[in-house]
């Protein structure tokens, strides 16, 4: 079968580095699945989940915006931010989330409405991701 | 020659010196490790993101206008970021560092303003009447790319406003643990890497190619003024532990020193009051 070769990387470590079969990311314009022999493609990303198929493994992460690049050697996603499942402190991404939605709720006038949207979207990116994990965990 | 009391009270202030150089040789022993490490580890990064760049920067041109970050313009003021460290005694690392800029500041003929970060250097360019646009100090062992952004955000807006035509970044690289080398790249406008034709490939841009390098630029910019702090932080930390290591190696010599000096003047005494007494009896005799 065939592979492509990706690699997550953040400014403070490499979260990812593998011959993976398939990448589903949330684009700018949309979710999209790359598969090996992709076209070049360079495209921003949205704080979401990230969905890996390695074999017949799914992995998820969750991803708080960066760059996804698909080079004919390899697929590089410049993030932000990335945690694998396993990393995610629910708790903090739940108070993250509510924080936001208060702001959001109130919308007081000296506090960024577009800032606490994007919070909000990572948080619920981290949220889901987690939860994911622990509901494949209780079957 | 000096009292055996002096020299006892010499000696032990000296082993006191000793005992810091060392205690603080040993913490920047351990801070070394974990910065070296963070320094590495944002390396991929840092290259990752130079290559989109210079893939982007072909396709820009190709466009007819380049990105405002891009576009070279006459210099008729520079900016400088001078990274150096808060604390000293760290050798030759700062001194280095502001030698390289001050050198650099003397050949220009237009004007230049700098952005400090770190205790060190700015005060050495405000004791040299140099003009500091903004100052950063306390930087953590451990920065996040989030503490460095506020740097970035005033060396894009004062290129994009107009202030400022050319922007350089001064920081210490790190090599070995041994040598450090100060530097000066060019950060603004941005220079990217010439990829040699084969290499070309066109690319599926989403949005557009301007949207995309309007969100990359700025964060190429930051990723570079991080890198440049986790490389002084490494270079800190090296250079600080080495030069404690000399110090607290130079303080047992002293110490060696001294003590036989001490040796030395407690056996003079000795004799001497041993040649009086048998002198003494020999007189009674």
């Amino acid at each position: 079968m065939a592979t492509l070769r990706l690699e997550i990387v953040t400014a403070e470590r490499t979260v990812f580095a593998d011959d993976v079969s398939e990448v589903v990311a949330w684009g700018v314009e949309g979710q999209l699945g790359i598969l090996p022999h992709h076209a070049p493609l360079m495209t921003m990303l949205q704080p979401g989940d990230l969905l890996i198929k390695k074999d017949d493994e799914e992995h998820y992460l969750a991803i708080s915006g960066g760059f996804l690049e698909v080079r004919p050697d390899k697929v590089i996603i410049l993030a932000d931010a990335c945690e694998r499942a396993e990393e995610i402190d629910v708790e903090r991404a739940e108070a993250a989330r509510h924080r936001a939605e208060e702001i959001l709720k109130t919308r007081p006038p000296e506090m960024d409405t577009a800032a606490a949207e994007a919070a909000l979207r990572r948080s619920l990116a981290r949220i889901k991701v987690a939860e994911r994990r622990r509901r494949k965990k209780g079957i | 020659m000096a009292s055996t009391q002096v020299l006892r009270r010499r000696i032990r202030s000296v082993q006191g010196t000793q005992k810091i150089c060392k205690a603080m040789e040993m913490i920047a022993t351990a801070k070394m490790r974990r910065a070296q490490d963070q320094a590495m580890t944002g390396r991929p990064y840092a290259e990752r993101i130079s290559q989109v760049v210079a893939d982007l920067a072909i396709h820009s041109q190709v466009d007819g206008k380049a990105h405002p970050l891009l576009q070279k313009r006459e210099v008729s003021k520079i900016a400088i970021v001078h990274i150096t460290t808060d604390r000293g005694l760290c050798g030759g690392l700062n001194a280095n560092l502001n030698r390289l800029v001050a050198n650099f500041i003397l050949e220009q003929t237009v004007a230049v303003t700098l952005i400090t970060v770190g205790r060190k250097g700015r005060t050495f360019m405000l004791r040299n009447g140099q003009d500091i646009r903004a100052e950063f100090t306390g930087i953590s062992d451990r920065p996040t790319l989030l503490e460095t952004l506020p740097i970035s955000r005033v060396v894009i807006d004062d290129y994009a406003s107009g202030d400022v035509d050319k922007v350089y970044l001064a920081y210490p690289r790190f090599v070995t643990t041994m040598v450090q080398r100060p530097v000066m790249e060019t950060l603004l406008p941005v220079e990217p890497t010439v990829v040699p034709p084969i290499q070309r490939v066109e690319y599926i841009y989403e949005p557009a190619p301007g949207a995309v390098l309007d969100q990359l630029l700025p964060r190429f910019v930051e990723m570079q003024v991080y890198h440049a702090i986790l490389e002084l932080i490494a270079c800190e930390q090296s250079a600080r532990m080495v030069a404690m290591r000399s110090a607290s190696d130079n303080a047992k010599e002293l110490i060696e020193d001294l003590i036989l000096t001490l040796n030395k003047v407690r056996q003079e005494t000795i004799t001497k009051e041993i040649c009086d007494i048998s002198g003494g009896a020999e007189a009674l005799a």
